[in-house]
C-alpha cells in the first residue's frame, strides 16, 4: 500500500548529481541532428569537466539553439530553403572574421559565433577574395622583383587566377567533405561528445581562410624571411581556430586516431599555404636563371605545338 | 403543347397583372445610350505595322536614356522598371574585344582572353545577383543584372583611355596616367551601381551585398589596367 510520502510529487535530481552519487548507472543519450540533445551529453558526463563546457560554449546558447532549431523547414528545390544558410547580418560576419582572426584560446569557434547558424556567404566570398588578392598580389610581387631586369617583360599571367580559383575551392569544399565524413564514420563507432553539420565545418574552414587574405598582400614583400614568419604567423593563427574546433571531436576516439585527425588538419592546411607560396610568388633571390627558363619553355612549347 | 399548357398554368397566376397600369402622372423619363467602342485613346497600338526604323530607334533611345542615367546616376528608377540586356552586351562585348591582343608570349602567361572576359562579366554579375537576393534583397533578377551589366560603362571608357594613351607610348607617365583614370572609373562604376542597387536590400545587410560589387569590378579594373599589348 503506497504511503502518502510516495504519493507526492517527487523532484529528481539533476541528471549530473544522480551519476555521481551512482557513477556506474547506465546512462542513455540521444544523438540527434537537433542542438538540444548536445547540451544533454555535456551534462551526462562528470561534472569535472568544466573545460568541456566552456569549449562548446553551452553556458549561453541554449536559447539560441532552440530558437534556431525551428527553421530550416523549406524543401531543398525550393529558394526560401537556400535564403537560410545567408540568414546573417554585417555584424555576424564580421564578428566570425574577428573570432576566426584572434582566436580565444579555450573557445570553439563554431559553438561560440556560428551557434547553428552556418552561412555560405562568408566561406564563398572570403574565398572568392583570397584566390583574386593571391592571384594579384603574385603578379605585382613578380613585376616588382623582375622590374629592373632588361629581359623582362610584364605578362598579367592571367591564367593563374583560374588555377588558384580551383585549388582554393576545392580545399575550402573537398577537405570539408572528407572531414565531415570521416567524423561521421567515426562517430558511429566511437560515442562522441560533439558532431558537427556539413554546413558548420564548411563555414570553419572558410572563416579560418581570412588570414591568409593580408598574409597574401603582406607576401608581395620580396624578402624570404619574412615571407616564412609571416606564413608561419598565419598558420599559426587558422590552424589553431581549426584545432580548437576539432579537438572535441575526436578526443574520445583512440588517442592515435584523434592525434593523426588533428595533424592531417593542420598539414592539409600548410601544404596549402606552401604551395600558394611556391606557386604564386616568385623567389626573389633566384635572378637571372629563373627568366632564361621560362622563355626557354616557351619556346619548346611553340614547336611542340605546331 | 408545353406553352399552351404553361401557359394554361400561368394564366391565373398572372391575371391580375393585365389590371396594373401605370399612372399617368409619374414621370417616365431618362435616356437609353449604348457606348459605342469608340476606343478613342489608343493604347496598345500595333507595333506590327510601323517602319523598322521606329522599333530600332525606340530600343536604342532607351538603351541611349540608360547610359545617361549611369554617368550621372540619380536615384531614378528608370534603370531599374524597365531593365534590357542590350546594353550589358555590348559593353560586355566590346570589353573583351579591346582587351584581346594582350601580351602573349605564351598562352599561359596572357591576359585574359575573349571567353575569360565574357564568362567573368556575365558569370560575376550573375552571383552577385543570387547572392544579394539569397541576403533578402527585392529587386528582381534581371533588372540587377541590368544595373550590373549597365555600370560596366565607366570602364569601358577607361579601356578605351588606356588603349588610346598606350598607342602614345608605355612608360611611367602613361602608366600613372593609365592608374588614375582606371581608379576613378572603378570609383565611379561602384558608386553608380550601388546608388542603384542598395536600397533594395534589408538595412542590417548593405555592406554584405556592396562588398562582392567591389570585389567585381576592382578584377575588371585590375584586368584593365594591366592590358599590355604585344
Amino acid at each position: 500500500m503506497a504511503t502518502v510520502d510516495d504519493l507526492k510529487f517527487q523532484e529528481f535530481d539533476d541528471a549530473a548529481n544522480l551519476l555521481a552519487a551512482n557513477p556506474d548507472a547506465t546512462t542513455i543519450s540521444i544523438d540527434e541532428p537537433a542542438e538540444i540533445p548536445k547540451n544533454q551529453h555535456g551534462r551526462l558526463q562528470e561534472p569535472g569537466r568544466e573545460e568541456d563546457d566552456e569549449l562548446l560554449g553551452t553556458d549561453d546558447s541554449d536559447k539560441t539553439e532552440l530558437l534556431a532549431g525551428q527553421k530550416k523547414s523549406a524543401p531543398f528545390w525550393t529558394f526560401e530553403y537556400y535564403q537560410t544558410f545567408f540568414d546573417v547580418d554585417t555584424y555576424q560576419v564580421l564578428d566570425r572574421i574577428k573570432g576566426s582572426v584572434f582566436p580565444v584560446p579555450g573557445k570553439n569557434f563554431v559553438r561560440l559565433y556560428i551557434r547553428s547558424n552556418p552561412d555560405l556567404y562568408g566561406p564563398f566570398w572570403i574565398c572568392a577574395t583570397l584566390v583574386f588578392t593571391i592571384a594579384v598580389s603574385g603578379n605585382l610581387s613578380n613585376f616588382f622583383i623582375h622590374l629592373g631586369k632588361p629581359t623582362y617583360h610584364y605578362v598579367p599571367e592571367f591564367r593563374k587566377v583560374s588555377i588558384a580559383a580551383t585549388t582554393i575551392y576545392a580545399y575550402a569544399w573537398l577537405v570539408p567533405l572528407a572531414l565531415w565524413g570521416f567524423l561521421v564514420w567515426r562517430n558511429s563507432k566511437v560515442m562522441n561528445i560533439v558532431s558537427y553539420s556539413f554546413l558548420e565545418i564548411v563555414c570553419v574552414y572558410g572563416y579560418s581562410l581570412f588570414i591568409y587574405i593580408p598574409t597574401a598582400i603582406l607576401w608581395i614583400i620580396p624578402q624570404n624571411m619574412v615571407r616564412w614568419v609571416l606564413m608561419m604567423f598565419s598558420l599559426c593563427l587558422s590552424g589553431s581556430v581549426l584545432v580548437m574546433t576539432f579537438w572535441p571531436a575526436v578526443r574520445d576516439d583512440n588517442r592515435r586516431i584523434a592525434l593523426a585527425t588533428v595533424g592531417t588538419i593542420v598539414l592539409l592546411h600548410a601544404l596549402l599555404a606552401v604551395g600558394c607560396l611556391a606557386y604564386f610568388f616568385d623567389a626573389p633571390e633566384l635572378d637571372f636563371p629563373a627568366s632564361i627558363n621560362p622563355d626557354h619553355n616557351g619556346t619548346t612549347v611553340i614547336i611542340e605545338s605546331w | 403543347m408545353a406553352a399552351a399548357e404553361g401557359s394554361g398554368a400561368a394564366g391565373p397566376l398572372f391575371a391580375g397583372l393585365a389590371d396594373v397600369s401605370i399612372s399617368e402622372d409619374i414621370p417616365v423619363e431618362g435616356e437609353i445610350t449604348v457606348p459605342v467602342g469608340s476606343r478613342s485613346p489608343d493604347e496598345d497600338y500595333s507595333t506590327l505595322d510601323e517602319p523598322v526604323r521606329d522599333t530600332i530607334m525606340r530600343d536604342l533611345k532607351a538603351v541611349g536614356k540608360k547610359f545617361v542615367h549611369v554617368m550621372y546616376p540619380k536615384k531614378s528608377s528608370a534603370l531599374l522598371r524597365d531593365w534590357d540586356l542590350w546594353g550589358p552586351l555590348v559593353l560586355c562585348v566590346s570589353l573583351a574585344l579591346m582587351l584581346q591582343g594582350g601580351s602573349a608570349d605564351s598562352k599561359d602567361d596572357g591576359g585574359p582572353q575573349f571567353a575569360e572576359v565574357f564568362v567573368i562579366i556575365w558569370f560575376g554579375a550573375v552571383v552577385i545577383t543570387l547572392n544579394s537576393k539569397l541576403l533578402g534583397g527585392t529587386i528582381s533578377f534581371f533588372q540587377s543584372l541590368c544595373v550590373l551589366g549597365y555600370c560596366v560603362l565607366p570602364l569601358t571608357v577607361a579601356m578605351l583611355v588606356c588603349r588610346l594613351v598606350l598607342l602614345a607610348g608605355s612608360g611611367t607617365i602613361s602608366f600613372i596616367i593609365r592608374l588614375i583614370v582606371v581608379v576613378a572609373m572603378f570609383g565611379w562604376s561602384t558608386l553608380a551601381s550601388t546608388a542603384f542597387l542598395a536600397d533594395s536590400q534589408p538595412p542590417n545587410r548593405k555592406a554584405l551585398v556592396v562588398y562582392p560589387i567591389f570585389l567585381f569590378y576592382f578584377v575588371i579594373s585590375w584586368m584593365i589596367l594591366t592590358f599590355t599589348p604585344q
